[in-house]
């Protein structure tokens, strides 16, 4: 299957907002911040549909998350997963002296992964620590 | 019958809404209803009485288990980790009122901590531009009052500050403003067509990234000199009609956040930003403001500058205090392995700081202070859940100009359970009595 | 609480008239009490050959509030190798200009000073300079909120409505716990809000159209309708520019005809703050004089007014005030970073770091007009020694001032040592003075003066039984002649010893006690004016950008320890 090219960037959004009062730990986060905006051509070049989920990867990691139409485009190239574990599992974590780590601007790659889970929030995070949870 | 709680202050943004009105049961235990607050300041208050809410500290076991302990427990087993540590890490403090933080700060003296705030992770960089460039600003009521030339610059508050244009920036109908948001010209710069966006006059669509070029750009158009055909992706004709938009203005005011803070060019950008805003001020009143995120993460950075001198990243391991962002910086010390015990209060780390660093903190000893569950707590040794700060407990917080707003009380928290403050004030007792010994 | 007595020194008292005479001074229950009223249980204090004073009165520093820490946050510089480390129950404490809040709690004590007032405070953000003082320790202070480019009192003094404009400071007083009414570059602040400024008392404020002059006589006159402690505390428009004495005479004029009506003691109805940055002539910086000479002879001859000097230290420092207007233009000279806060309704200010250089003849002259004034006081209890902390100078400099002002051996070392000494002399009258400041002047100075023009005299500033126990002595002897100047600045430097309401808080120059501050506010009873109510409720409706129920509210939290002077201006 194809795999795009595309620059990332993290961000608030008020779903995102939302979800994070109403617990972090319920499926309303994942539905919220588990997810990659893009703008139709991209979909169009990724050849997914809508909703599909899909693997994006980084130098610095790779996450699972829902490729969904972009509400705030056009933005051609440009992808946007709001802020959240599955944002900071792939964004670029140096900071280059300053003390911020860069969070807007990865270059990565998209490709379809129906068949992968997108997983919850907190359980995001506790697999990539290896936090045994009982 | 039910009462209503006037001038309730909202924690969860900078905005720091301070005209909520909430609906609460005659006993004055139930919060039934919210009114006047953005969607998100509703899902905090309502949220806050959750059934599902965790309400005593627990203990991470071998097996993976949580152990549920008592508050005297968890304060020895923080005071511990604290006292004993190198160089522990304090990390947090935007959503807990001052009088936390202040606590927090003596504990952090006494046991030779870095402290460090969100900031760290969103207008870090803004502080840095500051401290090279300095500042013009203002309070929200100039700009409602006296602004007619809005930039919102990398920031959607559409998104992230939802009340922020009905409150201050474009629609209200101010002294020298009356006629509201037809007083007013909004441009905004973003690589997308955001919801902010959608209401502007003007929209450059900037090329991602590079704010730089085009803040600079507007600076050479204010000069009326050469500007090559297309800046950042954007034509020079438009910036010079932006840049004249500007000029023509009694009082402008710019808005920037994350876009322009966590860009590659981090501080330099906002550098950029205050220095086209001074230039401005050759021509007529203009002003800049950083859209803080946490309700108190402008707190956290007031009362470490007035006790410490430092707005964040502050370093007190030696016994006096030192700062050095990238050196003394959270997100660094964590990459460098360089700390050896973790504190997380009214934050969640777990969830905002890249992986690389999240792994860090689940190497450590840690403690998250915070009354939600979050992937911070999910991967600390101890979490301690707390009163709501701004719900269940009141306290001084200042919103992103500077201004400090005291929060109200508006319910109890629930049975046995401890505020922010008199957790710490636990842990300092008892780190006090360590320290005696030892 | 532990006794004291304090025995054999040599004590300076303005209040009782005590000239240096040795006699004991005895402390019970937080209070100054008559010898023989301690019980044999008494610690001794042996202050043989040394120096007693009341503590001393800070009647003007930026210390605490938003402002101050704008500076202590983007100048990180400023702390730069001064950190002194915690010690027991003693904070760790940082900063040259603008120290932590417990840095410059225990500086000031460590000097012999337990009371200050913070100059000037946005009424918006009085939650955050209330702050700051509870976490200063040792010292009980209070705080001036700024009126002179307020929207309320410009409407209102417009219609000359005295009586409204009076309610309306009480009201804030009280909303705010300040304790005076503060004029900062009145009308030119609220123009800033545009970019422009007011730079005479005739320029009228745009939209408002009222004149810096009818703001500040309709201050002064519901200053004295209200009976407060303290007169109308103003800096004056056009600070700092060349010529500008002209408009500090203009200003000081406005007082003339004026006497005050109040049962603190107080004798003026205008405090003029440090008057060495509006006692300039000359047309620009080239031919730049001290025009000290014709502003003292207007003072000295007005005995309804008291000054304060701003006295130039010589150090690099950071200005800071709500002059909004002249800190852009001062960022434009130096190029210095340049920080800028408007505040709604209220007023601005500004912060800009400055360096006060002994090379450049414009600082150096600035350096002999603040002391020109204190040695051309012909009362020294209506002048008083301030650095405008931190705009001239830290206030930890003010030993080395009192070394400047009591010692001509000190003066002349230093104008010998400016790179351009000739034109210094040549645009100042420094060189030819030869008056030494007595001891008994410097308490005029610095305790009884300041006291009583606060209208605080019953309180502090003076060693009469009764009053709260604020001793300190001085290692230094009235007696020996002092053979090197230096020697005046080590001692007031690190007293001895430092009494705060009858607590010991410093021994040989170190702090040993946190004390247990006051934040001293006036309460002032006015009757009930619904008119000014109604007037307050549209405001914050309208135009504030904060509830008026959060306003005013202020949390016993942040004001732990209130000491509320009552005022009754009921009429």
């Amino acid at each position: 299957m194809a795999a795009i090219n595309l620059n990332l960037i993290s961000g608030r959004s008020i779903q995102q907002g939302v979800a994070i009062e109403g617990g972090k730990e319920k499926p309303a986060y994942r539905t919220a911040a588990g997810i990659i905006e893009l703008d139709p051509s991209d979909l169009k070049r990724l050849g997914a549909w809508r909703n599909t989920n899909v693997k994006v990867t980084s130098d610095y990691g790779s996450v699972v998350v829902k490729a969904i139409e972009t509400t705030q485009g056009p933005h051609p190239g440009l992808g946007f997963i709001p802020m959240g574990p599955w944002a900071n599992s792939i964004v670029n974590p140096n900071t280059y002296s300053t003390g911020m780590p860069t969070f807007k601007g990865v270059p990565v790659k998209v490709e379809v992964a129906i068949n992968e889970p997108i997983l919850l929030g907190i359980e995001l995070v506790q697999k990539q620590c290896g936090v045994k949870v009982g | 019958m039910t009462k209503t709680v006037t001038d309730v202050v909202c924690p969860f943004c900078g905005t720091l809404c301070d005209d909520l009105e909430v609906v609460v049961s005659d006993d004055g235990k139930q919060l039934t209803e919210v009114y006047n607050a953005c969607v998100i300041g509703t899902e905090k208050f309502l949220h806050s009485q959750a059934k599902d809410r965790v309400t005593r500290p627990r203990l991470r076991q071998e097996d993976g288990s949580w152990k549920e302990i008592t508050y005297d427990e968890a304060a020895e087993y923080t005071a511990q980790m604290l006292a004993n540590a190198k160089k522990p890490l304090m990390y947090g403090w935007s959503s807990t009122n001052c009088e936390a933080q202040s606590m927090g700060h003596e504990i952090a003296e006494m046991v030779g901590a870095c402290v460090d705030n969100t900031a760290a992770v969103c207008h870090g960089t803004t502080l840095i531009a500051v401290q090279d460039i300095g500042i013009p600003s203002c309070t929200l009521g100039e700009i409602k009052n006296r602004a007619d030339r809005i930039l919102f610059w990398g920031c959607n508050p559409a998104h992230a500050h939802p009340r922020h244009m009905s409150r201050y920036s474009i629609y209200p109908r101010g002294f020298f403003t009356g006629k509201g948001q037809k007083s007013r010209k909004m441009i905004v710069v973003d690589p997308r067509v955001t919801d902010t966006a959608k209401l502007a006059d003007v929209h450059l669509q900037v090329e991602q990234g590079r704010d730089y070029e085009l803040l600079n750009a507007f600076r050479v158009a204010l000069n009326n000199e050469w500007l090559p055909e297309v800046v950042a992706g954007i034509p020079a004709e438009k910036i010079r009609e932006a840049a004249d938009l500007c000029k023509s203005g009694r009082f402008g005011i710019i808005f920037f956040g994350m876009g322009v803070t966590q860009t590659l060019s981090k501080n330099h950008n906002i550098d950029e930003a205050i220095a086209l805003t001074k230039h401005l001020n050759e021509f007529t009143k203009f002003s800049i403001m950083p859209m803080r995120g946490h309700y108190n993460v402008t707190g956290s950075g007031e009362v470490l500058a007035w006790q410490f001198g430092f707005p964040y990243s502050v370093d007190l391991t030696r016994g006096f205090a030192r700062y050095n962002p990238g050196d003394t910086s959270t997100i660094d010390l964590l990459a460098r392995g360089e700390a050896d015990a973790f504190f997380t209060i009214a934050s969640d780390p777990g969830a905002h700081f890249p992986i690389s660093c999240v792994k860090q903190i689940a190497k450590l000893p840690s403690v998250c202070i915070d009354p939600h569950q979050t992937p911070t707590s999910g991967i600390s040794k101890l979490h301690v859940p707390v009163a709501f700060a701004g719900v269940e407990v009141g306290g001084n917080a200042y919103r992103m100009d500077n201004v400090p707003i005291d929060m109200r009380k508006v319910v109890d928290p629930p049975a046995g359970m401890l505020t922010d403050e008199e957790f710490l004030t636990k842990v300092r007792d008892r780190v006090k009595q360590l320290k005696r010994a030892g | 609480m532990a006794e004291y007595i304090i025995k054999n020194g040599h004590v300076f008292d303005p209040l009782q008239g005590i000239k240096g005479d040795k006699a004991d001074v005895a402390i019970k229950d937080g209070k100054i009490v008559k010898d023989n009223e301690v019980s044999s249980k008494a610690k001794t204090i042996d202050a043989k050959g040394k120096t007693v004073m009341a503590g001393a009165v800070e009647i003007h520093a930026h210390i605490a509030g938003p402002k101050v820490n704008v500076g202590r946050i983007y100048r990180p510089e400023d702390k730069l190798f001064t950190y002194t480390p915690k010690k027991g129950n003693i904070r760790m404490a940082g900063g040259f200009s603008i120290p932590t809040t417990f840095k410059t709690g225990y500086e000031y004590a460590k000097m012999g000073y337990t009371t200050a007032m913070e100059a000037a405070m946005p009424p918006l953000f009085s939650r955050h300079v209330h702050e700051e003082i509870r976490d200063t320790p040792i010292i009980d202070e209070g705080a001036f909120p700024v009126f002179g480019n307020n929207w309320f009192v410009m409407e209102y003094l417009k219609n000359n409505e005295i009586e409204n404009t009076a309610a309306y400071c009480a009201w804030l007083l009280r909303a705010t716990k300040g304790y005076a009414i503060k004029l900062v570059n009145p009308g030119g602040t609220e123009a800033w809000a545009w970019g422009l400024n007011c730079l005479s008392v005739n320029d009228p404020v745009p939209y408002f159209d009222i004149t810096p002059a009818e703001i500040i006589k309709g201050l002064i006159e519901a200053n004295e309708y209200l009976g407060l402690p303290h007169s109308i505390h103003i800096h004056p428009n056009n600070l700092g520019n060349p010529g500008n004495f002209t408009t500090t005479l203009d200003t000081l004029k406005l007082a003339e005809g004026y006497k005050t009506k109040n049962k603190f003691g107080r004798d003026q109805v205008m405090h003029l703050t440090h008057t060495q940055f509006h006692s300039y002539g000359g047309e620009n910086w080239g031919n730049f004089e001290s025009k000290s000479k014709e502003i003292m002879d207007y003072v000295n001859k007005s005995k309804n007014i008291t000054i304060d000097t701003g006295n130039v230290t010589l150090d690099e420092t950071t200005t800071m005030t709500a002059d909004g207007p002249f800190e852009h233009h001062l960022t434009e000279l130096n190029h210095l970073k340049w920080a800028n806060v408007d505040v709604e309704l209220e007023t601005a200010a500004g912060v800009v770091p400055y360096i006060y250089s002994p090379d450049i003849k414009v600082c150096a002259i600035q350096w002999a007009i603040g002391l020109e004034l204190a040695l051309m006081a012909k009362d020294a209890s209506r002048c008083f020694i301030t650095t405008d902390h931190p705009n001239a100078g830290p206030f930890t400099r003010y030993p080395r001032v009192i070394k400047w002002l009591m010692s001509a051996k000190a003066r002349e070392a230093q104008i010998k040592a400016f790179k351009n000494s000739d034109k210094v002399i040549a645009a100042t009258h420094i060189a030819g003075m030869d008056r030494e400041i007595s001891l008994y002047e410097l308490a005029q100075m610095t305790r009884a003066g300041p006291a009583k023009s606060l209208g605080l005299s019953g309180m502090c500033g003076g060693l009469k039984p009764g009053m709260d126990a604020d001793v300190v002595v001085y290692d230094f002897s009235p007696d020996k002649p002092v053979a090197n100047p230096d020697q005046i600045e080590a001692a007031f430097s690190r007293a001895a010893h430092v009494f705060k309401s009858g607590v010991e808080v410093v021994t040989n120059g170190e702090v040993v006690n946190n004390g247990n501050k006051r934040t001293i506010w006036v309460n002032a009873k006015v009757k009930e004016n619904p008119q000014v109510m109604r007037d307050i409720q549209e405001k914050f409706l309208k135009y504030y950008s904060v509830s008026q129920a959060n306003y005013e509210s202020l949390g016993h939290h942040i004001i732990p320890n209130p000491y509320a002077i009552e005022v009754d201006a009921m009429q």
